[in-house]
């Protein structure tokens, strides 16, 4: 189906969808599912403490590494 | 918690039929008195599903009676509500589609308010309403989770999991809730706010039970989640601010500031592993995702308005 490096098969958009570890939300954030420790580019750690949890990838949260939904403000711009 | 004080004469008749156990004369009962009076009689009969009332009898759940009026006032309510619903999206990216519907809709914020001016009785008097809600938060979504698929049915419960503290009693989100209220010398009694509560606030409890027990409704109930869902974290980041400045204690601030957090997750669950996924499998139930979503929106713009117009005059 693809000859991507890794990509498992019957997966994509459009089809059944299955129950990754990692998910990159379009415009959003990255949700992880499970215990992790997430370190931030200062070096800091931190552990998630619900079962799924997402990580800001915008840059704007006031929470990081966790998103607060900032990325919805961000994104409104005209002609989206 | 006790029956509530009547609102008028449909609620005089019902309240003291389930206080009596006399349901025959609920089979004619008078019409309502006004919305207040539908709204205060219905939100006690789904009473009966939660934790009930300690002075109405178990087996009165399912009286035939009873649910009769039940019925007659939901058919009534949904009707109301669906005419007030405009046109939908038409089936799309549903994600997009949907943050797109949720961002364009434009309403009074409460939340602004509490952030920059409100006073402190004006904030304890919201607390007081949310109570009402919030001690049973996400409830009226579990009824839902036995009626759907079994990939739908896993979605609900990873997000409901958290609302229920992971199985820890201490994070569970009412209990939170019930913290910060007795932090801040207010009631974390069950319903102990009832009588005082605007028809807006009894609206918005009756809509999540209408379609939490509903099964034909189960589209709504979830597009209703998913607007809450999506419509918390920015709201519950300036309930937060506002609860400081005014000098709440850390429990009630913590409660808002775990929901700028959860909710931002759970937006994203419910939007594409949730919804996303039950109209992947049933394309037909688009219309009720957008119906509950819609009447989410709607209904805390009325609460909004009541309280914004109350409180500037």
């Amino acid at each position: 189906m693809s000859d991507e490096p890794g990509r498992l098969p019957g997966q994509g958009p459009g089809m059944t969808p299955g129950h990754p570890d990692v998910i990159f939300c379009p415009g959003g954030p990255i949700l992880l599912r499970g215990d992790h420790v997430v370190q931030d580019e200062d070096g800091n750690e931190y552990q998630t403490t619900r079962p799924v949890s997402a990580v800001c990838r915008c840059g704007g949260s006031a929470i990081k590494p966790w998103c607060d939904g900032t990325h919805k403000v961000m994104r409104r711009r005209p002609g989206r | 918690m006790l029956t509530p004080t009547a609102r008028g004469p449909l609620s005089e008749c019902v309240l003291e039929s389930l206080r009596t156990g006399d349901t025959s004369r609920a089979a004619d009962a008078p019409d309502a008195g006004s919305p207040e009076d539908a709204q205060i009689t219905l939100w006690a009969l789904y009473e009966q599903h939660y934790r009930g009332f300690e002075d109405v009898a178990g087996d009165l759940e399912w009286d035939p009676q009873l649910i009769a009026v039940r019925r007659r006032l939901e058919q009534d309510f949904e009707r109301e509500l669906r005419a007030r619903t405009p046109g939908v999206p038409e089936p799309g990216n549903f994600a997009e589609d949907f943050f797109a519907f949720v961002a364009d809709h434009d309403g009074p914020s409460l939340a602004a308010h509490i952030h920059r001016s409100a006073s402190e009785e004006q904030v304890r008097e919201f607390l007081r309403h949310k109570s009402i809600y919030h001690l049973k938060e996400s409830d009226h979504t579990t009824w839902v989770i036995p009626r759907l698929s079994d990939t739908v049915k896993a979605a609900v419960m990873e997000l409901q999991y958290d609302e229920y503290g992971g199985g820890n009693p201490h994070r569970l989100h009412a209990h939170l809730f019930a913290q910060g209220l007795t932090a801040s010398g207010l009631s974390a009694e069950y319903g102990a706010y009832i009588d005082e509560v605007p028809v807006e606030v009894l609206e918005q409890n009756n809509v999540m039970s209408l379609f939490g027990l509903n099964r034909r409704l189960r589209a709504a109930s979830l597009g209703f989640l998913t607007a809450f869902e999506a419509t918390s974290s920015s709201p519950s980041r300036k309930i937060a601010g506002g609860l400081e400045r005014l000098g709440f204690p850390a429990e009630m601030v913590e409660y808002y500031t775990e929901h700028v957090e959860a909710d931002a997750v759970h937006e994203q669950l419910a939007v594409r592993t949730i919804c996303g996924a039950l109209l992947a499998e049933e394309p037909s139930l688009h219309e009720d995702v957008f119906f509950g979503a819609w009447t989410s929106l709607d209904q805390d713009d009325r609460y909004a308005q009541r309280m914004l117009g109350a409180w500037a005059s």
